[in-house]
């Protein structure tokens, strides 16, 4: 009788805590998705509707404000020009940062530990302190006839490198510091390669590190802003900078600037749908290590 | 541990990044110390460039407008960044355990992550904009308050430090519960048979083996709202008057919109010092702890 007792009691308080995170947690996903919801509630109004009052249910959709944009030649190739930067930018950071923390983690380099941190300083600085620079060197010194490296997509490619890589040196550091460097000692003993050893052994080892890499170094890419504001024109735009532009004119239409906000976070969130499992256990930096 | 000999291959593994890194990165910086040191704005009267030593900076140490703006970056990274610690720190913990339909709620949560900084600032502009944006209108019809972040400094910053947390929590969250779960058990398990109690096996056990987690997220959260930019700028446009206006926006005012070149990179310069030595005190202090770890 008396441990029967016991026992409901040791339940009903574990009932208690678990209900407590139920309700911590649906109200966090109603703190979270609000904010996401009424971005996209806005975009279903029209430019009068907009001035309603605020409903918290949708009850027409205006895809006129969705229309617009995807009919926009314009935005359409502001969302090629992010498609193509961010893509191209992720691959490039991902392999040079691969193999520059292969390097890190497999060699004694004289030095190391100063080039590591050295390499996270170039994350540090504020963007605006880059910009001008930069936009000296891509219109004065990077230039060939004619051509020249400002307001095209190679351009932010490269830049986009500024806070990319060292991200993914750093993140892949600290995956393949988990990765046994005895693995690489045996293999090599074996006769095997250099080159077999990295895609033999530590590339399907590092494979989910890998892709979170990638992704999120994309999606980091797919969401600047600053650079690509002032370092392209009219060619290389991409999508963010699109948004801006809806605030600074007069007379915004706030319905076509939500679509825009949406359909730019729509793909992002989609990358975010695959990788949050392994999202988890990826991202210690290296820093616990058993 | 042993590391495999024959260094030119690491270099040669290595160089690619460190090539790219010194073209975007050390190259502008050694142009931004160059120009830091002239006084050059296109647009000015005096058109060229002039060099003018270290008068920048002498201006700059008492410049009002940079101090107070270096000022409110500060407050608002020791806001955000103790904030986000805690909430983060308790959200990671109720996420250890399993519950049914915990992968929803976890991926759901993180997804402001995601969301482009600019498209940020222009959902909460969406919330809180005079007229149809439902925070203060509701503020207004349920409560009779008056929510005004375009006039009212409190509001703004209310706005912008909740919108921050809605923002980057979810990462302080990820990278602590990523830490949480690659703890070794034994410690633990050993701490409980030696009857520690559980607030005990946190306090001694537990926080101290996620220390160096604990100060990598910091670290990054410190760097990155130093340089806080977008958010604001959609949101607040600095406003009212300059009360938002954060180093990130100021510099970027002076750079792009007032083209004062050579002022704008001594004042990034002292940006980017103060940013590095803040770090490079964390960072050294993340290494002491893992060799003393080891």
């Amino acid at each position: 009788m008396a441990t029967k007792q016991r026992g409901n009691k040791m339940s009903a308080r574990k009932k208690v805590g678990l209900a407590g995170t139920y309700l911590l947690w649906s109200a966090m996903t109603v703190f979270t998705l609000g904010p996401i919801y009424w971005m996209f509630s806005v975009s279903s109004r029209s430019p009068v509707e907009v001035f309603d009052k605020p409903s918290l249910f949708i009850d027409s959709f205006y895809w006129q404000n969705y229309l617009e944009v995807f009919e926009d030649r314009v935005v359409r190739g502001y969302l090629i020009n992010s498609l193509v930067v961010s893509t191209t930018n992720a691959v490039v950071v991902t392999v040079l940062g691969f193999m520059a923390a292969y390097a890190f983690t497999r060699f004694k380099l004289p030095g190391a530990d100063s080039i590591f941190f050295w390499t996270i300083t170039n994350r540090m600085g504020p963007p605006a302190a880059f910009i001008l620079p930069l936009f000296l060197i891509m219109t004065q010194v990077a230039v060939a006839g004619d051509w020249m490296l400002f307001d095209t997509r190679i351009g932010l490619i490269l830049i986009y490198c500024l806070f990319n890589l060292p991200f993914a040196i750093w993140l892949l550091k600290g995956i393949l510091d988990g990765i046994p460097i005895e693995l690489d000692e045996a293999a090599l003993l074996d006769r095997a390669s250099r080159f077999q050893v990295i895609t033999k052994i530590i590339v399907p080892l590092s494979a989910p590190g890998l892709a979170i890499t990638f992704i999120l170094t994309w999606i980091f890419a797919w969401n600047e802003y600053l650079f690509a504001a002032t370092l392209s024109a009219a060619n290389a735009r991409t999508i963010t900078t699109r948004l801006a532009e809806y605030v600074t004119t007069t007379g915004t239409n706030y319905g076509e600037l939500a679509a825009v906000a949406f359909i730019a976070t729509l793909p992002a969130i989609i990358f975010l749908v695959f990788i949050q499992r392994y999202i988890v256990t990826g991202l210690t930096f290296g820093a616990v290590k058993d | 541990m042993k590391k495999i000999s024959s260094n030119r291959i690491g270099w040669a593994f290595l160089s690619p990044s460190l090539a790219i890194l010194g073209f975007v990165g050390v190259l502008p910086f050694l142009f931004v110390i160059f120009i830091g040191f002239h006084s050059w704005n296109p647009f000015s009267a005096e058109k060229g460039r002039q060099f003018v030593g270290f008068e920048n900076y002498q201006l700059l140490v008492f410049d009002p407008l940079f101090l107070s703006a270096m000022g409110r970056s500060i407050l608002f990274t020791v806001l955000v960044v103790g904030l986000e610690l805690v909430i983060g720190f308790l959200l990671a913990q109720s996420l250890v355990a399993d519950f049914k339909g915990k992968a929803i709620f976890r991926t759901l949560y993180i997804l402001p992550l995601v969301v482009a900084p600019i498209a940020v600032g222009a959902t909460w502009r969406l919330l809180t904009i005079q007229g149809f944006g439902p925070i203060p209108y509701f503020l207004k019809e349920w409560f009779g308050y008056d929510f005004n972040i375009s006039q009212n400094t409190f509001h703004a910053w209310t706005t912008i430090v909740v919108m921050d947390i809605w923002h980057w929590t979810p990462f302080v969250t990820l990278t602590l519960l990523s830490g949480i779960l690659a703890l070794p058990k034994d410690p633990i398990e050993a701490a409980q048979v030696d009857g520690a109690s559980k607030w005990q096996v946190y306090r001694h056990v537990t926080i101290p083996m996620l220390m160096p987690i604990i100060f990598i997220t910091v670290f990054i959260r410190i760097m990155d709202s130093l340089k806080t930019v977008e958010e604001v700028y959609m949101l607040t446009n600095g406003g009212p008057s300059s009360d938002t206006t954060f180093i990130g926006l100021h510099i970027y005012r002076s750079v792009i919109q007032r083209t004062d070149w050579g002022y704008g990179s001594s004042m990034s310069l002292l940006v980017l010092y103060f940013t590095i030595v803040v770090c490079w005190i964390l960072f050294n202090s993340i290494s002491s702890r893992t060799q003393k770890a080891k």
